[in-house]
């Protein structure tokens, strides 16, 4: 369970959209990932493989099916490694005002 | 239909010590936010999560409780009354040994239809939460409390 683990499983586009897709609708079969993805079945159970195993993915079984729900907690370990106490009231300050201009309207 | 959130953290300690962390208010205090939770941790009992000054955040009661290895609690936001109309969330901790690491894994569940406000509320707090509890269980400290 190490940071490097979290890093590999985040270094890909395939895997940030997986995490994407979780972060939009939580809790989905590996089915319903499939049919946004443009890869065969097998692909897209690796790189859940690889999500699961850095932890940034949990599995919950539902029945037969098996559920996939985003995990931030190692994301926000890794956040609060770096991080420090008085540099996040700036950095969400900071963070915000990108945001905001970044908005279109 | 139901809103569901699944947290998973590894965290180098035993199933004893990380249930005395989740259970134990002096303990709580360090790494929730300065919340404590009072409750009695047996099957039937009250569940109260307090804010530093004594006001009551959330309340409810133990549904079951195996300790050091699962507990499940019913769970309701008592000071924001568009959270509480969402009614009760049941709140399970699993510890599982896994080696020299304990997995914990906090599942919130509440019976609304995604955006469920209750586990919106709760989803910005978990992972700090967690971070927190892992921090102060290996090195005996917790993480400095959230700005925001």
């Amino acid at each position: 369970m190490s940071m490097d683990a979290v890093f590999k499983a985040l270094a890909d586009p395939t895997r940030r959209q997986l995490l994407d897709s979780l972060h939009a609708n939580n809790g989905q079969t590996l089915g319903t990932l499939c049919e946004q993805m443009d890869m065969t079945r097998q692909a897209v159970s690796k790189h859940l493989a690889i999500l699961e195993e850095a932890n940034v993915v949990a599995t919950v079984k539902d029945g037969r099916e098996k559920l996939h729900y985003l995990n931030p907690v190692p994301i926000n370990d890794i956040a609060e490694r770096w991080i420090g106490k008085y540099e996040r009231g700036r950095v969400k300050a900071l963070s915000d005002l990108k945001k905001n201009l970044e908005r279109e309207d | 239909m139901s809103s569901q959130y699944v947290y998973v953290t590894y965290i180098r300690t035993t199933p004893q010590k990380l249930w005395d962390a989740l259970t134990s208010p002096e303990f709580q205090r360090k790494y929730w936010f300065n919340m404590h939770q009072e409750s009695e941790w047996k099957k039937g009992s009250s569940w109260k999560m307090l804010f530093e000054d004594g006001r009551v955040a959330d309340a409810g009661e133990i549904v079951e409780a195996d300790p050091p290895r699962r507990a499940v609690i019913k769970w309701r936001n008592e000071f924001r009354p568009e959270i509480a109309a969402e009614g009760h969330a049941i709140c399970t901790y699993e510890i599982a040994q896994e080696g020299e690491l304990c997995k914990l894994t906090v599942k919130h569940e509440i019976d609304a239809p995604p955006p469920s406000k209750f586990i919106e509320a709760v989803s910005g707090g978990w992972p700090k939460i967690l971070s927190s509890l892992k921090t102060f269980l290996e090195t005996g400290e917790a993480l400095p409390r959230p700005a925001t």
